[in-house]
């Protein structure tokens, strides 16, 4: 059933200790992408302040270990950062500043990028601004709570 | 901890210390090739037909009924595309399920490009092919059914002996994938209606790299290995006198201690599943809870991903596996937990733990508590279990 996946070390430190784990109640902004479908679930918190600059950014994700790390690391390289150059963040970046990912784990890079701008997406919906270049994010259809309804479970 | 605590069975077991023994004079001492005429090679062709025998009365069969091959996959294609071939001009029509290994289900697709139609059993909420959908499935240009013994995911013992009669009933040739459940599970040949059977050397404790397929006389099969005359002329290639001596050794050992395995299996097995079900609350226990496998457990927990839980459980020296797709190189999570009806999210966070009498007592409980820490801590990464525990709240 399972293959052995290969990681870099960098990737496995950031799936062992994950930074910013958690959530922020009142969070400037939330962004949750990906689906159960394909395994991948992110979501992104951020704590904006008036300046436009991201005071604290946590995350929760359901997914592998590259999805994990991704997360993790991505929080780590917006925290601090203006708004303007969190959405500058790329899944190239993230993945270099892992030390690389194997060819079929890129997909949770992409995630990462995708996450940050969904929260950024939510910031500016609830402070009725907009942000150059930001497209609103995708969501997806939940099948689970249909399974648990008519098993019974 | 330095310690491995070894829980995936089903992928390879340990090849037994009397197996690799019984294997050792064949590669320094005894190494004639089988199929050469003088006196030396003749030690090697007495220890190739003794070990056909052996396993040959192990299932009921003849000894020219079985035909040694390189593993599990090359007998299932064999088994597969073999009878198509030979009988495409009785008809054009096979039938499987939708959850055998992909050793069988490729060779479908395979045969399925080249002309042939398929149809592909559903199976019901716990991995059983239901009889009846085999007998409705029937066509007058039917000519092999292939379904599997026990899968080798979550552990469902199929009913066999019925299809097989159906087939039979109906002129139509059966064959069985039993790669999971040979050497683990009692099966004669004739009782059960099976025409042809895989099974692997691997899987109980013999060496990798050697198969059988059972051809029960009379069957007719294409070769797909052509070369010399080796097996009856129907399999060509030097035979792996090492490997047959070491696939038979495993049976003979599995005929003397099969039942004292399985009963040991069968209680660390239940001792884990239900152990991990009173432990860790949103869990599932995937397959049939008796009529399955005395040695696996397969479980989906709710709101994490496989991967991540396989990888913890590593760093606690823990061997498993997962349906998830992020183990498979692939989106789609396990073929099986979907065709049971399991929603993506819960097949891609299955784990299945299959148990040999080797294993102890201690190391279950130890594996328990691990996973119990292991899901919490996932759980509690999780925007799923996040956002289902406000659901409840409310």
């Amino acid at each position: 059933m399972s293959q052995v996946i290969e990681y870099s070390d960098k990737v496995m430190d950031h799936f062992t200790n994950p930074r910013n784990v958690g959530e922020i109640e009142g969070a400037s902004g939330v962004g949750t992408v990906g689906n159960a479908k394909c395994g991948d679930i992110m979501r992104i918190y951020l704590d904006i302040d008036e300046n436009e600059t991201i005071r604290d950014c946590k995350f929760k994700t359901f997914g592998c270990g590259a999805a994990v790390a991704t997360s993790s690391m991505a929080t780590e390289m917006i925290k601090g950062k203006s708004v303007e150059d969190a959405l500058k963040l790329t899944n190239k970046a993230v993945q270099e500043a892992l030390g690389g990912l194997p060819p079929v784990k890129i997909h949770c890079s992409l995630l990462a990028e995708e996450a940050v701008h969904a929260a950024l997406w939510d910031y500016a919906e609830k402070k009725g601004i907009t942000i150059e270049g930001l497209k609103p994010p995708v969501n997806d259809i939940d099948e689970t709570e249909e399974f648990y309804k008519t098993t019974g479970e | 901890m330095d310690k491995i605590i070894y829980l995936d069975n089903a992928a390879t077991t340990k090849t037994d210390s009397e197996v690799f023994k019984a294997m050792l004079p064949y590669f320094e001492e005894e190494y004639g090739n089988a199929a050469s005429i003088y006196t030396f090679a003749g030690h090697a062709k007495k220890a190739v037909e003794a070990s056909r025998r052996t396993i040959a009365d192990f299932i009921g069969a003849k000894s020219d009924e079985i035909y040694f091959t390189s593993g599990g996959s090359e007998s299932d294609n064999w088994a597969v595309k073999g009878v198509a071939l030979s009988y495409k001009n009785k008809g054009n029509h096979i039938i499987t399920s939708k959850i055998e290994h992909h050793a069988i289900l490729h060779a479908f697709e395979f045969l399925e490009k080249q002309g042939f139609e398929v149809t592909y059993l559903d199976v019901d909420e716990n991995g059983f092919v239901r009889p009846k959908d085999v007998e409705k499935a029937i066509r007058p240009t039917t000519t092999l059914i292939s379904v599997m013994f026990a899968n080798n995911e979550i552990g469902t013992i199929e009913p066999v002996e019925e299809i097989g009669k159906i087939a039979h009933e109906h002129g139509v040739i059966f064959h069985t994938d039993a790669v999971q459940a040979f050497a683990h599970v009692p099966i004669d040949v004739n009782r059960m209606n099976i025409d042809l059977l895989s099974a692997s050397g691997h899987k109980f404790n013999g060496p990798k790299g050697i198969g059988i397929l059972y051809i029960r006389n009379g069957i007719k099969i294409t070769s797909l290995i052509h070369g010399g005359s080796q097996e009856k002329g129907r399999r060509g290639g030097t035979q792996n006198t090492p490997g047959i001596v070491g696939i038979a050794k495993a049976v003979e050992l599995a005929s003397q201690r099969m039942d004292a395995r399985r009963a040991k299996e069968t209680a660390l097995r239940d001792r884990l599943i239900d152990r991990v079900l009173a432990a860790i609350p949103y869990t599932r226990l995937n397959g049939d809870r008796s009529v399955r496998l005395s040695n696996n457990a397969n479980f989906s927990f709710r709101f994490i991903e496989g991967e991540s839980l396989l990888i913890m459980l590593d760093q606690k020296g823990i061997c498993g596996s997962s349906g998830s797709a992020c183990t498979s190189g692939s989106l789609d999570p396990s073929h099986v937990l979907l065709a049971i009806g399991l929603p993506h999210e819960i097949a891609h966070g299955s784990l299945r733990l299959t148990v040999s009498a080797d294993n102890t007592e201690e190391e279950i409980d130890y594996t328990v508590e691990a996973l119990k820490k292991i899901v919490e801590r996932l759980r509690s990464m999780s925007p799923l279990y996040e956002d289902f525990l406000k659901k409840n709240a409310k």
